[in-house]
């Protein structure tokens, strides 16, 4: 059996003929594996839903408790049989509740990464490698520019910036699944210990995280009857970033501009959005995470998908593995 | 290294004056000497340091990965600086902090490494930095930093770290060297102001405020002289020992790109003046020539045949040993009459007083100038010394009235920092084309003029009228049946190759909004280019 009669790729997503599956596709299937809970990846809809249980949550959090026909929970590192094919979850280090899929059947074992990053983060599992024949990875930063530093010395710079500009608000736009959580902790961690007000879009992810032992700290809506324009000078408020174009943001004073995502890398992308202080923290591998992880998993085919596959099958050439790029439609990243 | 990339990075994506300011000030009082002044003088263009090329940044590179990695890399950022900073291969997070080299260690070995060694060295320093720290030296040595700065601004935050007058920094600036230990030391009241060693230095210039409504009925008007204020570039000749410099009003020496003015200032003292293209006491051209000559290093014999140089003087501020600074206006105008009589007739020639008896006669003479490159009247009281800044009361500048067009509001793209969720800034078009089928070419951007409430309503009619978003950028409906017109005021028109509409607005600002009038009705091209040639 050839590893594409093991799982391929369709308009709907990546399918697996024999178990007759799909692991994140982007339109409404019978059965769908989901890797993490980013929309793009977690769309409701579908019949059955194989998927960790606190991507399951989210994704009831996201789109109400009737997203699915019906919940299968996937225990992490637990191989069961779906239509006669073995599949096991393993952690990705996304955001709460990623996984990986491994999927294997006659001796063959394919694993689809999702999205998945190497460092460690204090609001999920660390990813952890798992041997196959065919690796899947993302390539959101499949490019040698993107190289992100250390998130301790990202938020020192934010801090930094706060000691500097303490009359000015500091927005921090970040999404609300994972990015949002990940940034206050971060801030607690470096010893940030006052109230974090954030976009009410954030509350019920925030308050999830919470519920399943990740503490944020103290947080409050960022809402006017919270005190009108002056109470939010000094202050750190963090939202989705689509917010600080909008209206929403006109109620701070004189704010200062941050995001916190893998893109920030470039200059350019930072100056096009206004973004004064850019907080390069990203979810997702950079260039030398990508590369260490495909010698990690010892694959000897890569499939890579979703984002600048063409460096990173470039890399796998001259290192002599067999790669080509999948081609999949429908993700953006909405986790960075 | 480390804080100066810091430093770089956050003054080039800030838009506030007082926020760069202090950025400026904060890095100048948390930054060692020697590093802070070679910062300062890496902002202000007078860092003195090797310059490469960028094919050598490119074969650095090469050497070191694969070209097709690098291609796709570059393809993706643009920017051959930035994509080298970010593909060199250090791992991140390998550099030990203690391995950061300083600003003054990286500038010293490059000045060490002469010709031969300077790839290498360069290289095995890009080896010890982070990122941003790589793009801040490489932007360093292939020269231009382009971080939004002015020399001017920097010597303000200096004068603001140290609680001073800026005037006093733009005195010493020319007589003193990077790394400005003993400047920083006076600044901190750990010194003695330095004493400038060179000879003819920029002195600090004095300004005048505009007229306002009301200010002159308290003013008796035969206590002002007024004089034309001719539409050039406000310069100091300076000549002193066999030294000459020319400096802009800020300070900035611009000799270079004025040897044939140069050569005709054989004289020892200090001139306040205008540059102007044309031939002194003859021909005086207008600013869109003047702007031929201006920002250049070197100039050509053809471009100084052309477009040759002159200035007209308005004060002298220092003949021979004596200062006149302390003098009355009038006192020093018949030391400069004097002065301006030695000197070659081509190249210097005397600013006429205006004559009137009241302000009303000044007022019709300032609206119907004899010479299109007037743009107004300056005001001078006759006792007024000259002193550095802009003192209210002894001199105004009555400028004409501001050309105004009609146009049509056709893009719009977000602000910063406090107007970061306001389309605050304005792209307008006139019509042009035939008048049965007329089209919309942009003839300028404009982001101030408006109140906030005005603001607040232009953006709403971007949000519910964009056609087409582009980034930070948003095409709003511009048709002859709808549209938004904005009546924009503007000082004058330059030509220009580089835009469609051959037109260049000097200053455009939104006088008024014009919701009362249909798009169709806004001004055309030829009303501008009428302009042009007038």
């Amino acid at each position: 059996m050839r590893p594409s009669d093991l799982l391929q790729p369709r308009p709907q997503g990546l399918y697996c003929p024999p178990g007759d599956f799909f692991i994140d596709p982007v339109k409404p299937v019978g059965r769908a594996l989901i890797t993490h809970g980013h929309a793009d990846h977690a769309r409701a809809g579908h019949g059955t839903v194989m998927a960790t249980r606190e991507t399951l949550e989210i994704m009831a959090i996201r789109y109400g408790e009737g997203f699915a026909g019906s919940r299968q929970e996937a225990r992490l590192g637990e191989r069961v049989a779906v239509n006669g094919v073995e599949v096991s979850f393993h952690p990705a280090g996304h955001v709460l509740g990623s996984a990986q899929i491994r999927v294997a059947q006659g001796g063959r074992c394919i694993v689809a990464s999702g999205d998945y990053k190497r460092r460690r983060d204090p609001t999920c599992l660390g990813f952890e490698p798992i041997a196959c024949d065919v690796f899947i990875t993302e390539a959101t930063f499949g490019l040698p520019v993107f190289r992100h530093p250390d998130d301790a010395g990202e938020i020192a710079r934010l801090l930094a910036s706060l000691g500097q500009f303490p009359e000015r608000t500091h927005l921090v736009g970040a999404y609300s699944l994972g990015k949002a959580q990940r940034v206050i902790r971060l801030l607690r961690d470096a010893g940030y210990a006052e109230t974090i007000y954030i976009h009410g879009a954030l509350e019920k992810l925030c308050a999830y995280y919470e519920s399943q032992g990740i503490a944020l700290g103290p947080l409050a809506p960022a809402t006017i009857d919270n005190g009108g324009k002056a109470a939010f000078a000094g202050k750190i408020v963090v939202g989705p970033p689509s917010a600080f174009a909008d209206r929403w943001a006109r109620r701070f004073s004189d704010p200062v501009s941050a995001f916190a995502s893998g893109w920030m890398r470039i200059r350019q992308r930072a100056k096009q959005r206004g973004v004064e202080l850019p907080l390069i923290l990203s979810d997702h591998s950079d260039w030398d995470e990508l590369v260490a992880t495909i010698a990690d998993t010892g694959a000897s085919e890569v499939w890579v998908t979703h984002g600048r596959e063409e460096a990173l099958v470039r890399w796998c050439e001259i290192n002599g593995i067999a790669a080509r790029p999948l081609h999949l439609v429908g993700y953006e990243d909405e986790g960075d | 290294m480390k804080l100066f990339a810091d430093l770089l990075d956050r003054l080039v994506l800030t838009s506030s004056r007082n926020a760069k300011l202090k950025l400026l000030a904060d890095y100048f009082a948390s930054v060692p000497d020697p590093d802070r002044g070679l910062a300062l003088a890496a902002i202000t263009g007078d860092l003195d340091i090797p310059s490469f090329k960028p094919a050598m940044l490119r074969a650095l590179v090469m050497e070191r990965m694969d070209p097709v990695l690098f291609a796709y890399s570059y393809d993706y950022v643009g920017d051959l600086a930035e994509t080298v900073s970010l593909v060199w291969p250090a791992r991140e997070g390998r550099v030990l902090h203690n391995a950061d080299p300083s600003l003054s260690e990286a500038v010293a070995a490059l000045i060490e490494a002469g010709r031969a060694n300077g790839p290498s060295v360069f290289a095995a320093l890009l080896d010890r930095l982070d990122a941003p720290s790589r793009f801040a030296l490489i932007k360093l040595v292939t020269g231009g930093l382009r971080i939004g700065v002015s020399a001017r601004r920097a010597k303000q935050a200096l004068a603001d770290f140290g609680q001073i007058e800026v005037a006093e920094i733009e005195e010493l600036w020319h007589g003193i060297a990077p790394p400005y230990e003993a400047l920083f030391a006076w600044l901190e009241k750990r010194g003695e102001k330095p004493v400038p060693q060179a000879q003819a230095l920029f002195r600090p210039v004095m300004l005048s405020n505009p007229v306002q409504d009301g200010d002159l009925e308290k003013l008796d008007p035969a206590d002002y002289r007024a004089e034309w204020k001719w539409d050039g570039i406000r310069v100091q000749a300076t000549s002193e020992g066999g030294v000459h410099r020319l400096y802009s009003r800020t300070g900035d020496d611009i000799s270079g790109a004025f040897p044939d003015l140069l050569e005709a200032m054989d004289f020892s003292g200090a001139i306040d003046g205008e540059l102007l293209v044309g031939v002194a006491g003859q021909h005086t051209g207008t600013f869109s020539d003047l702007q031929q000559r201006l920002n250049r290093k070197a100039v050509s014999a053809k471009m100084r045949e052309k477009f040759p140089v002159f200035v007209r003087c308005y004060d002298l501020l220092q003949d021979g040993h004596d200062d006149l600074r302390p003098l009355p206006f009038l006192e020093r105008r018949s030391r400069l009459e004097a002065f301006v009589a030695r000197l070659p007739a081509v190249r210097f020639d005397l600013s006429p007083f205006v004559d009137f008896s009241g302000w009303e006669e000044l007022d019709d003479r300032r609206r119907r100038p004899p010479h299109p490159v007037i743009e107004g009247v300056m005001l001078k009281r006759r006792d007024s010394a000259y002193v550095p800044g802009r003192p209210k009361g002894p001199w105004f500048k009555w400028k004409r009235d501001p050309h105004t067009v009609d146009a049509v509001l056709m893009y719009a793209q977000r602000g910063h920092g406090k107007r970061s969720s306001f389309y605050s800034d304005y792209t307008f078009g006139v019509w042009t084309g035939p008048e049965e089928k007329p089209e919309l070419v942009p003839v300028g951007k404009a982001y101030f003029g408006f109140t906030d409430e005005e603001l607040r309503q232009i953006d709403k009619f971007v949000r519910d009228n964009t056609v087409e978003r582009f980034g930070p950028v948003r095409s709003v409906r511009a048709e002859r049946g709808h549209g938004l017109v904005l009546e924009v005021a503007f000082e004058g028109l330059n030509r220009s190759t580089r835009h469609k509409s051959g037109v260049a607005m000097r200053f455009p600002r939104i006088s008024r909004l014009r919701w009362d009038k249909p798009a169709a009705e806004a001004d055309r091209l030829e009303t501008l280019q009428a302009l042009l040639d007038g």
